[in-house]
């Protein structure tokens, strides 16, 4: 269950960007989190509605967006299907993991009546 | 002015952050690196399911280098010293993160355990994680390289159900070897399964019981020992150190 604790990562990150930019109320957050980056999204979205209240983020919606797993040759860059031998049928190189793993917050949407 | 959601809100600005959520992790983790760099001390994060056997490898670990390397080790343990208890009697100075209800050691917590950990000359310092095939995975902890160990009692299919942990493994030790004759386990399905989810799948096979493969495995960890760097006395314990909260504090 450690998606409880990006979730406090998340929300301090937003506390620290809305002190920054005057924000006074959180109205929406867009993360993007990679199909195998090892997050579930239920759990995630628990904590986030469980740790959003009594924070900044009280009422903020949590935006998801999952990106797929995709791999190609670490020398090549011939793509390598997932799920397949992760090695390149080419030059016999290792893949590498080119998207999937992200945990990322783009944006944050906030009011910032000052702004 | 709101430009996504089309609400028209003027008072509310979009701020562009596209940063790793986990960056604080990985800033402390980054520093954890530097102190071992600056030590000469190869780190080595350990994870495994509860039971997989990292501590028993450890304990034969410490027994095949006795008088040929130092060892350390800091345990990940929810609730008890156990561990740490086992690998000091084994010969390797260790000490417990105690995680209470967490189910993965971060960054923070190692930095923590390295400031009080009671000897500074390690060769090879081991991160013993805390039994989860899921979490440990995430953190960056500083370490060299990650090591998962998989027991041949836990089905050759575990690479294809836990593929987080297996893809970020830089070797995976098959552990519980003596057990192959009385189960029905197929050592060439499991190096397939590794070999769809971890990239330059390595996998080494061993017992702790018996000691078969325990050689292999020390000649892997001598191999990815930093080149002898200038080592003095004091290096670790009279520098000033910046810490998160942006104190310093002269460290004994």
């Amino acid at each position: 269950m450690h998606e409880y604790s990006i979730v406090a990562s998340l929300i301090d990150r937003v506390q620290q960007e809305a002190a920054l930019h005057g924000g006074t109320r959180v109205h929406r957050l867009h993360v993007k989190i990679g199909e195998q980056s090892g997050v579930e999204l239920d759990l995630l979205k628990t904590a986030f509605d469980t740790f959003r209240e009594q924070t900044i983020c009280d009422g903020a919606e949590l935006a998801i967006d999952t990106v797929a797993v995709a791999w190609a040759c670490s020398s090549c860059e011939r793509s390598v299907a997932p799920g397949s031998i992760l090695r390149c049928e080419d030059c016999g190189k290792p893949a590498r993991m080119v998207q999937g793993d992200e945990i990322i917050l783009e944006r944050i949407e906030m009011e910032a009546p000052d702004v | 002015m709101c430009e996504t959601c089309g609400c028209g809100d003027p008072e509310i600005v979009p701020v562009e952050v596209k940063e790793r959520i986990l960056s604080d992790n990985d800033a402390q983790a980054g520093h954890n690196r530097s102190h071992f760099e600056s030590l000469g001390v190869l780190a080595i994060n350990l994870m495994g399911s509860p039971g997989a056997g990292k501590t028993a490898v450890l304990e034969a670990t410490s027994k095949a280098a006795a008088g040929r390397l130092k060892l350390g080790a800091v345990s990940g343990d929810l609730a008890t010293d156990r561990d740490a208890d086992r690998l000091n009697a084994s010969g390797i100075v260790s000490s417990t993160i105690t995680t209470g209800s967490a189910c993965h050691l971060d960054a923070r917590l190692v930095h923590h355990a390295l400031h009080h950990f009671p000897s500074n000359d390690s060769d090879i310092f081991f991160i013993e994680n805390v039994g989860n095939l899921v979490c440990p995975a995430i953190y960056d902890l500083g370490q060299t390289a990650n090591v998962v160990t998989l027991s041949v009692t836990e089905g050759e299919d575990k690479p294809l159900k836990y593929p987080v942990m297996f893809q970020k493994a830089d070797l995976v030790l098959l552990t519980k070897i003596d057990l192959i004759p009385h189960l029905d386990f197929d050592v060439d399905a499991v190096e397939d399964a590794l070999a769809r989810v971890m990239p330059d799948a390595r996998m080494l096979k061993v017992s702790a019981k018996t000691g078969e493969g325990i050689e292999q495995w020390l000649r892997w960890l001598e191999e990815r020992r930093p080149e002898a760097v200038e080592r003095p006395a004091d290096a670790h314990h009279h520098h000033h150190h910046e810490h998160s909260d942006g104190s310093q504090h002269e460290q004994h």
